[in-house]
């Protein structure tokens, strides 16, 4: 199951809203995927998640695959939101 | 006694003893590992260590520094359990390499990526990554890393570099400084002793072979330099300098919030000049009013191609965010004579300075003008943007640049994208022909800005970068300043604004006089702002006036000067 979030944070996913993320996400059992212009990356991967140099504006799609994809995908939608990180869309 | 040169990268006295970190020796051999199983092991187990460490200095950090400086290893601890990272690792040791090796390649890697974007924001996170990498090599090796947290007497960091976990682990209370071998002004030890209001001297490239541990050192921010083993005479006076530089920066900060206004009530505009985005918090930090002069070059140089436009509108719109409606008044490319751009392959000229560059090569050039033209017009939904052209020497050049303004305007409307209805044009005016016929250039803009440093070159022509005729580099030439006073006369009967935005707008002799002359905005480098507001404040209009008309009346340069100090007195 998947959800798509735009992102609001003025200065997009840098170090600070990445650990938020990266923190929400890891410890579920389930594969998550981050994909922002066709390009996906590991949502439990900082690294990966900042090299994506996801800017203000930007559309963005958060995939999960596992025994708790829903669980982990409401917490991550939790945080985007209660965090200002961006708006469910 | 010594001195060493280097870059202030941060403003200030600093007197205290050296603290050199000596970085610990993490050399290591690579060699063909025959038990992948028990490498794996090893790695793990100086993950798990590792983490630990971390947590504390993390909890540490949080009880002394608060959250904000403890973020910092939340995000290393996520570095180091990053599982894309890990299988990166795991797949290289599979290949019967040792994990110090395979650390090595894997953490270069991952930092070359984050060097290579174009956010400089991001380079920086490569520092983050080496960081993170090193103290798992050093544990990987059984080697321990210094507790820096437990400095606890004055000193000053003497490092090679500053990494983000040693900085972290400073405490202002008795750090008073850095001095460093590498760097620069934007380097990240230069931006944390700004950021902590400290004195730094950053790129000496030889203090730490020069200063031992311990040795008494001075840092002077103001001149960038090092005194190492000062005498006591020299010690006594830069004790004496710093207490008054104290005192001084108390006594400006209730300028922070006031209004930039003479005695008598004449309100101007004190804004700053920037070079780059994040130069912005420095201008609203000393209480700017506005931006006089964004200097678009940064985003042309040090690089090997143009800037996109969705680089550019980036920028822009940062700049114009952050400023929050304030005046922002953009300038566009001015390339060319000293400042080159290898890419562009323009020839080497005779005279660069009075030859092809700004807005000759813009209106040549045409594309890489329209893009940064709709990366700005773009951009001016975000704030109160006021673009201006470099080097107009003609109308004809005014106009043409002008409509290639509009014609990008109009596409973009029908483009459907939102653009500004309140734009104003203007330009500079810093070519004596330019300032001549001020009167007739008021008419078709809607504000000038004189640029005071090409302006005097110009006027007197004098080459500002030949020191052997620096003598003629004179900003109070009654040439000058009558030049100057036809401008700003030619914009107000024409009813618009005139600005200035050379390094005469902040100078304590030209200040009164440009007030008395009606200047309307005055812009600066940002560490000029509040002495010139003080400045101001002391000042009265009614007085400016017989000041500016005995002042016009001078024959030379230091009469004006010498007239001007008496004055103040």
């Amino acid at each position: 199951m998947e959800k798509s979030f735009k992102i609001t944070a003025s200065e997009g996913i840098h170090a600070r809203p990445a650990t938020l993320l990266v923190s929400s996400a890891t410890p579920y059992k389930a594969d998550v995927q981050l994909t922002y212009n066709n390009k996906s990356v590991n949502l439990k991967s900082i690294m990966g998640v900042m090299a994506q140099g996801i800017p203000a504006g930007a559309v963005v799609t958060i995939s999960a695959e596992g025994p708790d994809e829903a669980e982990l995908l409401n917490k991550v939608e939790e945080v985007i939101v209660t965090q200002g990180l961006g708006e469910k869309c | 006694m010594l001195e060493i040169k280097g870059v202030a990268a941060s403003n200030g006295i600093a007197l205290a003893n050296a603290y050199c970190l000596v970085e610990p020796d993490l050399s290591f051999e690579k060699f063909e590992i025959t038990n992948i199983e028990a490498e794996l092991d090893r790695l793990k187990s100086a993950i798990s260590r590792t983490k630990l460490e971390l947590e504390e200095i993390r909890d540490s950090a949080m009880l002394k520094f608060g959250e904000e400086r403890a973020a910092i290893f939340s995000a290393h601890l996520l570095i180091l359990e990053d599982p894309e990272i890990f299988s990166a690792l795991e797949a290289k040791i599979n290949e019967k390499v040792n994990a110090e090796f395979a650390l090595d390649e894997i953490a270069n890697m991952y930092a070359q990526l984050f060097e290579s974007m174009e956010n400089e924001y991001m380079k920086e996170r490569a520092a983050d990554i080496r960081d993170v990498s090193k103290r798992l090599l050093a544990h990987l090796l059984h080697i321990e890393l210094p507790d820096y947290s437990r400095i606890s007497s004055e000193v000053i960091i003497v490092a090679e570099d500053l990494t983000p976990s040693i900085t972290a682990q400073l405490d202002k209370q008795y750090v008073k400084g850095f001095v460093t071998d590498i760097g620069g002004k934007t380097s990240h030890s230069a931006i944390l002793a700004r950021a902590m209001e400290i004195p730094a001297i950053v790129g000496t490239k030889t203090a730490t072979k020069i200063i031992s541990h311990g040795s008494p050192i001075i840092i002077d921010g103001l001149d960038g330099k090092v005194v190492v083993h000062p005498t006591e005479e020299i010690h006594e006076s830069y004790r004496l300098l710093k207490r008054k530089l104290v005192e001084e920066n108390e006594l400006l900060k209730k300028y922070i919030k006031l209004p930039s206004m003479s005695a008598d009530g004449q309100s101007v505009e004190i804004a700053g000049n920037i070079g780059r985005p994040e130069d912005v918090d420095a201008v609203l930090e000393n209480g700017g009013e506005g931006i006089g002069l964004f200097r678009t070059e940064f985003l042309y140089m040090d690089r090997d191609e143009l800037p996109t436009e969705e680089e550019q509108f980036n920028a822009y719109k940062t700049v114009l965010t952050k400023m929050e409606g304030r005046p922002t008044v953009v300038r566009t490319l001015d390339i060319g004579g000293d400042k080159e751009l290898p890419y562009l392959k323009l020839l080497t000229e005779m005279n660069p300075f009075l030859g092809y560059r700004a807005i000759r090569l813009c209106l040549e050039q045409a594309e890489i003008f329209r893009t940064q033209l709709r990366a700005l017009l773009r951009a001016s939904v975000y704030g109160n943007l006021k673009i201006m052209f470099p080097m107009i020497a003609t109308l004809d050049e005014f106009r043409a640049a002008k409509a290639l303004l509009f014609e990008e305007k109009q596409k973009l409307v029908v483009e459907g994208a939102a653009v500004s209805e309140q734009i104003e044009i203007g330009m500079m005016v810093e070519i004596p022909s330019a300032a001549v016929i001020a009167d007739l250039f008021a008419q078709e803009a809607d504000f000038l800005s004189i640029g005071t440093n090409d302006l005097i070159q110009y006027t007197l022509a004098a080459d500002r970068m030949n020191e052997r005729v620096s003598y003629l580099y004179q900003p109070y030439h009654p040439a000058v300043l009558r030049l100057i006073k036809m401008v700003i006369d030619a914009a107000h009967s024409n009813g618009k604004w005139v600005g200035m935005c050379g390094e005469m707008a902040g100078d304590e002799i030209a200040v009164p006089i440009l007030l008395g002359l009606g200047l309307d905005e005055f812009s600066m480098s940002s560490s000029s702002i509040l002495k010139t507001r003080s400045l101001l404040s002391k000042l009265s209009k009614e007085k400016l006036a017989e000041l500016v008309e005995h002042v016009l009346m001078l024959k030379t340069s230091s009469e004006v000067e010498q007239h001007v100090k008496k004055f103040r007195i």
